[in-house]
């Protein structure tokens, strides 16, 4: 089978339903000729034209409202937001609006809506570009979240969310567009709320979040040359989150880490931990881990890498874990 | 009818009517209010009446309007049915938006009515994506939003003015600049006297109008109509009245001069444009017969929301996705 990057598996995702639905607007900003910040939306201008890829001014916030009225008239719309830390500024568009409008106005309209927002996490760009804030948005009911690992998954998700009629904020790791996966030529996708076991093990688990699936992976097969089996769970999205497929695993390892580029406190770790408590507190064996990024402002600079976590703190996690 | 009005009897009458529809709903929702039956809080448009009915009766059936809080009455002019939209302020199941919504979140698609929000502003950009959306199918409608003072200071105000105007979207503005935001009144909170002012810095027709004749608002609203729907548009009114003695029938706030809270009713829209049509030739017995049929219909309207049921609790969790 031929192999994408997650770029390019986005990119064809977009491309595909582009064609596929003739009133799908983008909009956002240097989206056009540009091709993207990222260059997830490379070569679309040119197919689509400025119409439908619609570079537009500086403005979060009335970007995604305007994403919201196109919605709501019943014409798909995808906003970029070039960093997640930028979700904060269109903030109540996001929470207070495409979230809930369903719901308040009794059924009457629906908000097929699609928010793309990249973490750059790992690239030491610095506290007002690295942060991961997925737990805030998981805390409000109304919003989907996809936070795929891999070009099959991004690609899979991002058809779903492109043909289902719900908000869905649909997070990217940029570290992780260059990385390439198996993607099929024939249309497929992925449902939302299904876990993905990328690496089987008995002895413990480990749930990880988009960037830092790889270094649970690499973890992974670290802790398996010291005779550790550990199973990679990736929950692939966070509303509806996949519970019981992750308690199936605690139930067959009876150990779980929780691991994410976010914030500790509030972050998903914990209510991760709190749902499997809840769910399969018979079966742990060990308290629950987490190993996530600290409790501070993202340094500029090489120091970041101190900051989330890596394959030799989760390596050591594993280890302590299993003792 | 007076020979130099450029309005037909029956559009006279019509805005009228729909004015006198308006004052004996709200006066009927500050009762309920106050006995209990309408929960939160409610903010009656009672003294701006003229201007959602000016502005609607220029739009057809199909043309939307977004409105805020205080949009009791740009429902009622859009169309909405009053023992819905009572139902609704009641949070019953027959409300518009099946009890969900309440007093400040109305919204009945069937109309063009796109929903009432309690975001200060946040309704503007969603109004620009409506009308973004008429623009993109080239369908020949025309989108207008109602919002305050208060609201003309916030950041989504400007976006929006810039997007409107960058893209040409067939969008009306109607800024109810009614003196006040809550407490603070806008000699404290406006730079300049006219609001109207901001949208010709974005190159937009802008026009100030004396809110509290009806007559004045509807030609101004017809003429701005017409423009938008030839892709003239946007377009920006601004409604100058006078606000209701309180910012809500919750709000117990004093003002610095307790006159203030009469000043409304020395220019109350309505007994003026009363005398208006009496003057000119209307028959007084047949503006007592709107009078009466309003009362009739409101009465009504509150009994079926009376009779109504309250949604029961194990619905809370539909409807908060779609699929
Ligand atoms: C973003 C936001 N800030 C504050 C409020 C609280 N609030 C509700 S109404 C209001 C006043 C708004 O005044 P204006 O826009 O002039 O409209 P009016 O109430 O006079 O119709 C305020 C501050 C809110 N609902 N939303």
């Amino acid at each position: 089978m031929r192999t994408l990057s997650m770029r390019d598996a986005l990119n064809e995702a977009l491309r595909e339903e582009m064609r596929n639905q003739p009133e799908l607007t983008l909009l956002g900003q240097d989206i056009g000729a540009y091709g993207g910040t990222f260059g997830v939306y490379k070569g679309l201008f040119d197919e689509f034209g400025p119409e439908r890829v619609r570079d537009g001014p500086l403005c979060e916030s009335a970007t995604v409202g305007f994403g919201i009225g196109l919605a709501i008239s019943g014409m798909r719309c995808v906003v970029e937001l070039e960093f997640m830390d930028f979700t904060t500024v269109a903030m109540d568009q996001i929470v207070n609006q495409a979230a809930k409008l369903h719901y308040f106005l009794g059924g009457q309209v629906t908000v097929p809506l699609l928010i793309r927002t990249p973490i750059v996490s790992r690239m030491g760009m610095g506290p007002q570009h690295s942060q991961s804030l997925e737990s805030w948005f998981m805390h409000v009911p109304g919003l989907k979240i996809a936070i795929p690992s891999n070009a099959y998954d991004a690609k899979g998700l991002m058809k779903t969310a492109l043909r289902g009629l719900d908000p869905v904020l649909f997070i990217e790791n940029v570290k992780l567009y260059g990385t390439s996966a198996e993607v099929p030529t024939e249309d497929y996708s992925i449902p939302f709320g299904k876990a993905r076991t990328l690496r089987e093990g008995t002895d413990v688990t480990v749930v990880a979040l988009s960037g830092t699936v790889p270094e649970a992976l690499a973890a992974a097969e670290s802790a398996a040359q010291a005779g550790i089996q550990v199973e990679v769970v990736d929950p692939r999205t966070l509303n509806p989150l996949d519970d019981a497929g992750i308690a199936a695993s605690l139930r067959k390892t009876g150990r779980l880490i929780i691991v994410h580029d976010a914030y500790r406190t509030c972050g998903v770790a914990a209510e991760i931990s709190q749902r499997m408590m809840e769910t399969a507190f018979d079966y742990l064996n060990a308290p629950i881990m987490r190993v996530t990024g600290l409790d501070v402002p993202v340094p500029s600079g090489a120091l970041y890498q101190n900051v989330v976590p890596n394959r030799e703190n989760l390596l050591q996690a594993i280890q302590s874990i299993v003792n | 009818m007076s020979a130099k009005s450029p309005l037909s009897p029956e559009e006279l009458l019509h805005l009228y009517r729909k004015m006198v529809q308006i004052r004996v709903f709200e006066e009927q929702a500050i009762e309920l209010f106050g006995k209990g039956l309408i929960t939160g809080t409610t903010h009656p448009c009672i003294g701006q009446e003229a201007i959602s009915v000016g502005v609607c009766a220029a739009l057809g059936r199909e043309d939307q309007v977004l409105a805020t809080y205080r949009g009791h009455g740009a429902a009622l002019a859009k169309g909405c049915s009053p023992a819905t939209i009572m139902a609704e302020l009641l949070t019953r199941t027959t409300g518009c938006c099946k009890g969900r919504g309440g007093s400040m979140h109305l919204c009945d698609t069937a109309q063009g009515f796109l929903g009432t929000n309690a975001i200060v502003a946040a309704h503007i950009p969603l109004a620009g994506g409506v009308a973004l959306s008429n623009k993109l199918r080239k369908k020949p409608l025309v989108t207008a939003c109602f919002f305050g003072d208060g609201a003309s200071c916030e950041g989504e105000f400007f976006e929006t003015l810039n997007m409107a105007a960058l893209w040409k979207v067939p969008l009306i503005f109607v800024c109810e600049n009614n003196g006040y935001a809550i407490s603070v009144p806008t000699n404290l909170s406006q730079a300049t006297p006219d609001i109207a002012d901001r949208a010709r810095g974005f190159g937009m027709t802008s026009v100030v109008v004396d809110g509290n004749d009806v007559v004045a608002v509807h030609l101004a609203a017809r003429a701005a109509v017409e423009e938008a729907r030839h892709g003239r548009g946007p377009i920006f009114l601004e409604c100058k009245t006078v606000r209701w003695e309180r910012h809500s029938a919750f709000s117990a706030g004093r003002y610095e001069d307790p006159e203030e809270a009469q000043k409304w009713k020395r220019v109350d829209p309505l007994p003026r444009f009363r005398e208006m049509l009496l003057s000119s030739g209307t028959a007084a017995a047949q503006l007592a017969k709107v009078d009466q049929d309003c009362q009739e219909e409101i009465a009504a309207a509150v009994a079926f929301a009376v009779q109504s049921p309250s949604p029961d609790a194990a619905s809370l969790y539909e409807g908060i996705f779609v699929e």
